[in-house]
């Protein structure tokens, strides 16, 4: 089960139990929705962006114990950022969780899902909380899906 | 009910030899991260016995040629497995024609076929379809499309917290705008074994005629349509240990006969000229185009198989696993069942508390035992449920008693890994 492990981290089970910002942000300047048609898994997320920098970040959801733990640590992970990071925090995630790269410091706390290249039909709930935030940036109104 | 069961298997364990009929699937003679192999996903697809295997590879090798088309020797031989296996479906069925038989792409073909065929030409504007609340997704689009187009309603019968039809709300819903009923016998994503046979005597007794989806059913129990004296009956070939990429339509000579046929092509024809086309008898009215000449003849083998070692003895043998794995798995706490009907087969579905369906496919996973998670193609009855998902277990005539001890081994594993 030590493999196992490395997927299901002490840190992802905690998010996983006690999810940070899941909440509503109201009012918000950015919102969408995100859905896995795979697996039924939602996620909304809000933002309140000031001067282009993500003040307040927040989500609320149904989902399994990795794309609950992903979104909770991403809204850790973009308070107080500039919105022009976004694109390369995701694509730094991204790589690292699809094991195009190896995860390095300025991932932070989010190397914790490194793990989840080793399940492929699990990338999927890794990034649905991220593919719903740059849809919200983007002002897309339509229901992001991973498929 | 029980005392039925009981009487079986003393006689099951006599006449099925489960470690031989394990050895004649090559699949399962395999590790999954060091680990044996319980394959428990059968509801999504069952593997192949070597006989069905075969049956493929000996059609490609040594008589493979188009059917129903050339006068040289190997067409015929095709075309001549093609039309027995033909024969065996319907003996699988007791269908009283093998002109009733028709071979699709599978359930939802055969289930698209209908509401296509049958649906555009009975159901009309203001007219009724009626489903229940547990069908798969492939019982409910094609009729919702059906109705959209003709501007008809589709009403749905509720069912139980336990997951059984609420019968009396049935009968209520059958009037004189209910042009067809169309209901699955056994339900994918709940076990639960519905009363056809009774849903379709109060039907005809209103001229409603029924299709019955038997996706889950045929693997499980022994069919026949003339008895159960439905109007449709459709069943995927992967589901009873054939080739996936066929199915079967079942249909009373008489519905069929009226039908408009479903798509055109060539084989469906009697004479083509530019002003007018006549359409061939039954069944190839219904079998446009080069059918899946391999798939059907695999699905004549897979039958054979399955009544060689017979179907009343596999079904007793997997009523034993699903009693002993809703006995075990009852054990473990903070597990719910969906799905607690008093007549089920060979599925159980289940929620843990805290652990999303999603975690505990892939836990199972490392320890080689693959199950379904997910909505399982039946989203409405996971609202019914308030659950976003499941964790599905279900069983096939090679699984054995220790497979399901493996199963309650990997889910205290998930708990103690969630619960650390």
């Amino acid at each position: 089960m030590s493999d196992l492990r490395d997927l299901y981290q002490e840190v992802i089970l905690d998010h996983n139990k006690r999810p940070r910002n899941f909440r509503v942000i109201d009012p918000h300047s950015h919102k969408a929705d995100g859905f896995n048609p795979l697996c039924g898994d939602r996620v909304t997320v809000f933002l309140d962006v000031q001067d282009n920098i993500i003040t307040d970040v927040a989500f609320q959801g149904n989902g399994c114990a990795i794309s609950s733990a992903s979104a909770s640590l991403m809204t850790e992970a973009l308070k107080g950022k500039p919105v022009a990071e976004v694109e390369k925090l995701f694509q730094n995630f991204h790589d690292v969780v699809t094991g195009e790269s190896e995860p390095s410091a300025s991932l932070g706390k989010l190397a914790v899902l490194a793990g989840v290249r080793d399940y492929p039909s699990r990338v999927k709930c890794a990034t649905l909380a991220w593919h719903a935030v740059r849809a919200a940036l983007e002002n897309r109104t339509e229901t992001v899906a991973t498929e | 009910m029980s005392a039925l069961r009981e009487d079986l298997q003393p006689r099951v364990e006599l006449t099925l030899d489960i470690p031989r009929i394990r050895e004649q699937f090559p699949i399962l003679r395999q590790q999954i991260h060091g680990k044996p192999l319980v394959y428990l996903d059968n509801a999504a697809s069952v593997q192949k016995p070597q006989a069905v295997i075969d049956a493929i590879t000996d059609c490609y090798s040594g008589y493979y040629a188009n059917v129903h088309r050339g006068v040289h020797t190997l067409s015929e031989r095709s075309t001549a497995a093609y039309e027995g296996a033909r024969g065996k479906v319907r003996r699988f069925l007791n269908a009283a024609s093998t002109r009733e038989i028709i071979f699709t792409r599978g359930t939802t073909e055969s289930i698209n076929l209908v509401a296509s065929s049958y649906g555009g030409t009975h159901v009309g504007a203001g007219d009724e379809v009626l489903i229940t609340t547990m069908e798969h997704h492939s019982n409910i689009v094609p009729w919702q499309m059906l109705c959209e187009r003709q501007g008809a309603r589709l009403r749905v019968v509720p069912i139980t917290d336990a997951g059984e039809l609420i019968l009396e709300d049935y009968e209520r819903l059958l009037n004189e705008r209910t042009k067809i009923v169309a209901v699955v016998h056994l339900s994918n994503a709940l076990g639960t074994l519905n009363p056809v046979r009774e849903m379709i005597r109060l039907a005809h007794a209103r001229n409603i005629p029924v299709l019955v989806d038997g996706a889950q059913s045929a693997p499980h129990l022994m069919i026949d349509v003339q008895d159960l004296d439905c109007d449709f009956f459709a069943f995927s070939g992967h589901k009873v240990y054939g080739p996936s990429g066929v199915g079967v339509l079942y249909g009373k000579a008489r519905h069929l006969e009226a039908m408009p046929p479903y798509q055109g092509g060539g084989d469906m024809i009697r004479t083509v000229s530019f002003e007018k086309t006549e359409y061939a008898d039954l069944p190839s009215k219904f079998e446009a185009g080069t059918p899946p000449i391999t798939g059907v003849i695999g699905l004549g083998a897979a039958l054979d198989w399955l009544s060689e070692i017979s179907l009343e003895a596999v079904a007793a043998h997997e009523q034993m696993l699903l009693d002993y794995a809703t006995a075990q798995l009852d054990e473990i706490p903070g597990l719910r069942f969906i799905g607690t009907a008093r007549h089920k087969a060979g599925l159980v579905s289940f929620v843990m508390a805290g652990i999303h369906p999603h975690d505990i496919g892939t836990i199972l996973d490392r320890e080689g035992v693959a199950i379904r998670a997910g909505h399982h193609c039946a989203q409405p009855v996971m609202q019914r449920y308030g659950v976003a998902a499941t964790a599905r277990a279900s069983f096939a005539v090679y699984n054995t008693r220790q497979e399901v001890d493996a199963l309650l081994a990997a889910l205290c594993k998930v708990k103690e890994l969630f619960d650390r």
